[in-house]
């Protein structure tokens, strides 16, 4: 069966190149993909990201149901509208899945997590929740649009009418507010300003047909993927999974250690990890030609690695990767490509924030 | 749909071959492979004065999705490679038939140029996958 966003019509209008995304038929781009890219750095571009999932969370124990879900405390989240990024873990202290949650009040949360385990994610909430006086109502009935950019926000502000600017007048970074018919949130996947808003299925066409009118391109999961790996986020699935340890996945900050008696779900097994830690995720830089992609082996004096995600950087023109490697990797690395070992630079996670190149 | 242009040879693994006479015949990628590829980042061109059988690996052209082998479509000495694609490998996307040629060889046999599929055939060849 192929899943279809509200949006899919307007992606076959804009006569945009679709793949099957884990069951989601998706545009991974309309043109040129490198041009997607350029525009969310330069100005705005706009993803469908309705295939992601959205959950409620309500109820008295909302609070200690997600303080034990999660590897990040939502303890932290005081401010009305506050986002929070953190790592789902299994038992054994590997990755269900990242997700972002938004803080409404101790006992109003929403979730947004990703499409590809849409089915695992509801279940593990699920069985979870069980032990918790707690409610999670999936909203099926949200699409999603992330407009990005430089000039997104003041784009976006144009289609918005008074009562909503006001909503999100001087919103900081990772918050998120219902203004009307729309939740706006500050957050984002590609390094750049910009809202990610949900909106009622039924008018995401009419919204989606106004940002375009307004000026926003159109980008898909190829210029998505380019933008994300540059900013130095991770994909789930790519870079990490449930057989990978977040401290393995440059999400060392998003563990809360403390306090030391909040027992969520996998720390037994990270804080063994964490006194005996084998890999890291580091970055990865190569100036000559070529493109190093996922799945190359890499070799060093401290062992062996892989490249979880790599890619031609149009922002950069070279390409880039993140790597999981041997703890005690240093400043180079050797990686195989097409046959021969390139020795390539090793930098940390993150390459472009709003426009500008991280590398020295 | 992607553009077939008539007068020019082609193969199953979508290069594009035109005879300039003299034995000299121009190659390059169909506008369907740069279609399937993406937007083209590097492209790799054979050394001036190199010899090739056809179906030897002769060029590579990496975009931003996946890195693709160019067979040589027949046999032939490198005469001249396009060196615009150093700065510029999207015009292998703008512009596949004309300022995207790879390069250009000089033909050992012009009657393998029969060998290769005209532009019907060719189509016939892309409906079939």
């Amino acid at each position: 069966m192929t899943l279809k966003t509200v949006l899919h019509a307007k992606h076959i209008e804009a006569g945009a190149k679709l793949v099957d995304f884990h069951g989601w038929e998706m545009p991974i781009r309309y043109g040129s993909q490198i041009e997607e890219h350029q525009v969310v750095r330069e100005k705005a571009g706009m993803f469908d990201v309705s295939h992601m999932t959205v959950v409620d969370v309500k109820g008295a124990q909302a609070q200690a149901f997600l303080q034990k879900l999660l590897a990040n405390d939502v303890a932290k989240l005081t401010v009305k509208g506050k986002a929070l990024y953190s790592g789902m873990l299994n038992e054994h202290g590997g990755v269900i899945d990242d997700l972002i949650v938004y803080y409404f009040s101790e006992t109003d949360y929403r979730l947004v997590v990703n499409s590809a385990t849409r089915e695992k994610d509801l279940a593990w909430l699920n069985k979870v929740a069980a032990d918790f006086d707690v409610n999670l109502t999936e909203r099926e009935e949200l699409a999603m649009i992330a407009v990005q950019g430089p000039e997104a926000i003041s784009i976006v502000g144009s289609l918005l009418t008074e009562a909503q600017k006001q909503a999100v007048a001087g919103m900081k970074p990772f918050f998120g507010v219902q203004a009307d018919d729309l939740f706006i949130a500050t957050t984002g996947y590609t390094g750049e300003a910009g809202y990610e808003i949900l909106l009622a299925n039924e008018q995401a066409a009419d919204f989606w047909q106004k940002l375009l009118d307004a000026g926003v391109a159109p980008c898909g999961l190829g210029a998505r993927d380019t933008l994300r790996l540059e900013a130095g986020m991770n994909l789930y699935g790519q870079d990490m999974d449930e057989n990978v340890s977040p401290l393995a996945a440059n999400m060392g900050w998003t563990i809360a250690w403390q306090p030391e008696e909040r027992d969520f779900i996998g720390r037994q097994a990270l804080t063994e990890y964490k006194n005996n830690q084998t890999e890291k995720l580091v970055g990865l830089v190569m100036l000559d030609k070529g493109v190093l992609r996922a799945g190359s082996k890499i070799r060093c004096e401290a062992g062996e690695g892989i490249i979880t995600s790599g890619t031609f950087s149009p922002t950069l023109g070279h390409s880039i990767a993140f790597a999981r490697v041997p703890v005690a990797t240093g400043e180079e690395v050797e990686v195989e490509m097409r046959k021969k070992w390139v020795t390539v630079k090793v930098v940390k996670p993150a390459f472009v924030r709003n426009g500008k190149s991280l590398l020295n | 749909m992607s553009k077939i242009l008539p007068e020019l040879k082609y193969t199953d693994s979508h290069e594009w071959v035109r005879d300039e006479g003299n034995g000299i015949v121009t190659i390059g990628i169909s506008d369907h492979a740069q279609d399937l590829l993406g937007d083209l980042v590097h492209v790799d061109l054979p050394d001036v004065g190199a010899g090739f059988t056809a179906g030897d690996e002769i060029a590579v052209v990496e975009s931003v999705k996946a890195a693709s082998d160019v067979y040589a479509p027949i046999a032939g000495e490198v005469v001249e490679v396009n060196e615009e694609l150093e700065d510029s490998p999207e015009l292998v996307n703008t512009d596949p038939y004309n300022d995207g040629w790879l390069f250009k060889l000089k033909v050992e046999d012009e009657g393998e140029l029969d060998s290769l599929l005209d532009a019907e055939g060719y189509e016939q060849a892309l409906d079939d996958e």
